[in-house]
């Protein structure tokens, strides 16, 4: 059976002066109906550009998807019309991003903005729209939310934003929902209230979600599977399980053991990934990962020359970038 | 190699161990004023509302807590940056608070700070070399070809190439930026350094790489720290000792591993349970406690206990008008003496 969503061979290309930067270059995964898969991987990998490539989303110019396919229930994303795509973006597939005041218009009451997104996907009238309204803000913990639709978005904290904007995303019953960081910018105590309250959501409405974070421990606790993204390709994915447990490619590993652990019981020093990762507007052949690698001397693969090193299938459901050496332990 | 400057470095009267710094009954207030023509006070943003804690010379202390709890606003305060409303600040035997001019200079050296935005805490329009002498020619520290010398000294203990010293800010990643800061601040042979959130902006892989060069500059230089950061993770793993802050005031204080195994407060416990553990098999029979609605503002802080709003035990808790006050209830373990928090 098919999944959910379906990303084959994506490539998402910027036409900059300075060059071509392929910000994603030839990915292929995909999202069963449900369940939470995770992005993860350095600033600049990729990711953000991944979200927009589904949604449509990548300014043109520069950006343009020059390659690949992107099904979603069935549909082949990228050759609906623009108006079909204007109707499944916050309907189908709903969003969150990081900055929730630049999402919601300032001169709009929180009230007028959820009914807006209600009455035009779900075709209510207003008085049903506005007790729908006050039902989801309830449902995201704004306390009396009843007087609350009347302020406007300055009005609330960032954390009370960002709830909104998850009452909106959901609002409509979406097939699969993208956060992009939804919490990068809210404290800690306010970071877990949104992510459980995103996360009951789902699991009650049975949202798929395809979450982007830098916070591992975020992916820990809420991703079933996570794709790890590296220079714009998927050096590895499986199941959270896979990825922190047993991670097999050097660059998972290292990025496993670069994060210090509340419950860490004795001080040892971090292991860290020296240098950077590439600039994507250089040609990469080869493991985009062999500059910072340490095995780099042993590997085998250092000589290859083809672009993008394929994923294998090392254990049901986890697939790695094809590297003998990465896959044999330190 | 200016072995010189290497042993010049932490030249201060308190040995390992000691204290260096002692702060007791810090506020900092900051005035709202409105008006037309005449501007009056109408409020006081209490920033930071009597605080008092030590670091001792080697030491990590780590400062926690949500966005505007004050933890920058400390750490101005010590420095000078701000002068404090109310309170004292005895650095190595002298008072800060009571410096003026020269005096005052003399001590800025000894005490400097690291920030978080590697983007725009440097001048964009000076190369490495002129950001990190600005501070030595500051101090008249370091003339002619010696200055040189130590320029390619801090740049090789942070970790960058010398031979980057003539390009600017906007040539380097977010990771060799940060160095950048920390070489600036580390030229003029501080004792003290308040790193205001100095891994916050960086990738995983990176903020290791910072990490551990403040770990190893602290042992090569003698450094003590404040460490200031959000993500608990990160100040548990650097710190020796840890302080929680909420709404201006310290709830709980202790060492890094007693505040993780032993917290009392009921904000440190939110706190620390908010905090995912990058393990997924930890995190499927992990409870949480989730804190509801959000901090309260600082120009209008609940009366007694700031926490009241949002703690869990608020309905039977008695504590009522009183502000709670740091308490010793262990050896070197510090909690707002609040009854209802100390019984589980
Ligand atoms: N110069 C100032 N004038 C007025 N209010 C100020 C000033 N500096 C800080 N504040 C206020 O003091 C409080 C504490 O601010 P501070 O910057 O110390 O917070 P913080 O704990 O460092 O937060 P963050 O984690 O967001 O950096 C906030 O309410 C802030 O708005
Ligand atoms: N509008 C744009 N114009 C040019 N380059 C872009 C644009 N948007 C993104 N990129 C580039 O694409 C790459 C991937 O970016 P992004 O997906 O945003 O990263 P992240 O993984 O941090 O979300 C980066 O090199 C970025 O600079
Ligand atoms: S072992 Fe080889 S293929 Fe694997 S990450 Fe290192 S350099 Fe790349
Ligand atoms: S004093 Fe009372 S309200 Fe405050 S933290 Fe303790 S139990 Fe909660
Ligand atoms: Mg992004
Ligand atoms: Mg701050």
């Amino acid at each position: 059976m098919a999944r959910l969503l379906e990303v084959e061979d994506l490539q998402t290309y910027f036409f900059t002066d300075e060059g071509t930067v392929r910000a994603v270059d030839g990915v292929s995964w995909g999202i069963e109906a449900g369940e939470t898969l995770a992005l993860v991987g350095e600033s600049g990998c990729g990711k953000s550009v991944t979200a927009m490539s589904i949604l449509r989303l990548i300014p043109n110019p520069p950006g343009r998807i020059v390659g690949g396919s992107i099904t979603f229930d069935g549909l082949d994303l990228l050759n609906v019309s623009d108006a079909e795509m204007r109707a499944i973006r916050g309907n189908r597939i709903a969003m969150i991003f990081q900055e929730p005041m630049t999402s919601l218009n300032p001169v709009l009451t929180i009230g007028q903005q959820i009914r807006e997104a209600i009455e035009l996907h779900l075709g209510m009238n207003e008085d049903e729209a506005t007790q729908k309204a006050i039902e989801l803000l309830e449902l995201v913990g704004i306390p009396e939310a009843e007087q609350r639709i009347q302020d406007y978005p300055h009005q609330f904290s960032g954390g009370m934003r960002q709830r909104v904007m998850i009452a909106m995303a959901l609002s409509c019953d979406p097939k699969l929902l993208i956060a992009d960081e939804p919490t990068t910018a809210l404290d800690v105590t306010i970071q877990a209230q949104i992510l459980e309250i995103m996360a009951n959501l789902c699991s009650e409405l049975g949202t798929a979600v395809l979450v982007i974070t830098h916070n591992l421990g975020v992916v820990a606790r809420y991703a079933d599977r996570v794709n790890v993204m590296y220079a714009g390709q998927i050096v590895e994915m499986g199941t959270a399980v896979d990825i922190f447990k047993n991670p097999q490619h050097a660059y998972t590993r290292g990025l496993m053991a670069s994060v210090p652990r509340l419950d860490d019981t004795e001080h040892t020093r971090l292991a860290t990934i020296e240098g950077q990762p590439p600039l994507l507007i250089q040609e990469i052949n080869g493991c985009a990962f062999r500059p910072r690698c340490t095995k780099v001397s042993g590997c085998h693969c250092s000589t290859t020359k083809e672009n993008n090193p394929k994923l294998v299938e090392v254990e049901p459901g986890h697939w790695v970038a094809d590297c003998p050496c990465c896959m044999t332990a330190d | 190699m200016t072995t010189e400057s290497a042993t010049t470095q932490g030249s201060s009267e308190a040995k390992f161990g000691e204290t260096l710094l002692s702060v007791k009954g810090l506020r900092m207030y900051f005035p709202v004023t409105s008006g037309l023509f005449v501007q009056r006070k109408v409020a006081d943003v209490r920033a930071v509302d009597g605080i008092s804690f030590d670091v001792k010379k080697g030491e990590t202390l780590g400062l926690v807590g949500e966005s505007g709890c004050g933890k920058s606003t400390t750490g101005r305060a010590i420095l000078q940056l701000h002068r404090p409303t109310e309170g004292t600040v005895n650095f190595d035997g002298t008072e800060l608070t009571e410096l003026k001019g020269a005096g005052l200079r003399r001590f800025r050296r000894r005490m400097q700070m690291i920030f978080q935005d590697p983007f725009s805490s440097l001048n964009p329009r000076m190369s490495v070399a002129q950001i990190i002498s600005e501070p030595l020619a500051i101090h008249g520290l370091y003339k002619g070809a010696e200055r040189r010398e130590r320029l390619d000294y801090i740049l090789n203990a942070v970790g960058l190439n010398p031979t980057y010293a003539r390009r600017y800010p906007h040539e380097f990643s977010g990771g060799q930026r940060q160095r950048i800061g920390i070489g600036r601040a580390l030229a003029v042979e501080p004792d003290f350094i308040v790193c205001d959130e100095p891994v916050s902006a960086l990738d995983v892989s990176i903020q290791a790489q910072v990490i551990n060069l403040l770990e190893d500059l602290q042992e090569q230089f003698d450094l003590t720290y404040l460490f200031i950061a959000h993500d608990l993770s990160v100040v548990k793993h650097i710190s020796d000792r840890i302080a929680v802050m909420y709404l201006g005031h310290i709830v709980e204080l202790a060492e890094a591993e007693e505040l993780y195994l032993n917290p009392v407060h009921a904000y440190t416990r939110a706190l620390l349970s908010a905090i995912p553990i990058p393990d997924p098999i930890v995190e499927q029979t992990r409870d949480r406690i989730i804190l509801e609605g959000d901090v309260p503002s600082p120009l209008n802080p609940p009366k007694g206990c700031v926490f009241r709003t949002r703690c869990t035990k608020k309905d039977q808790c008695k504590c009522s008008d009183t502000v709670p006050v740091l308490e010793e209830i262990e050896p070197g373990h510090w909690v707002a003496n609040c009854q209802c928090c100390m019984t589980k």
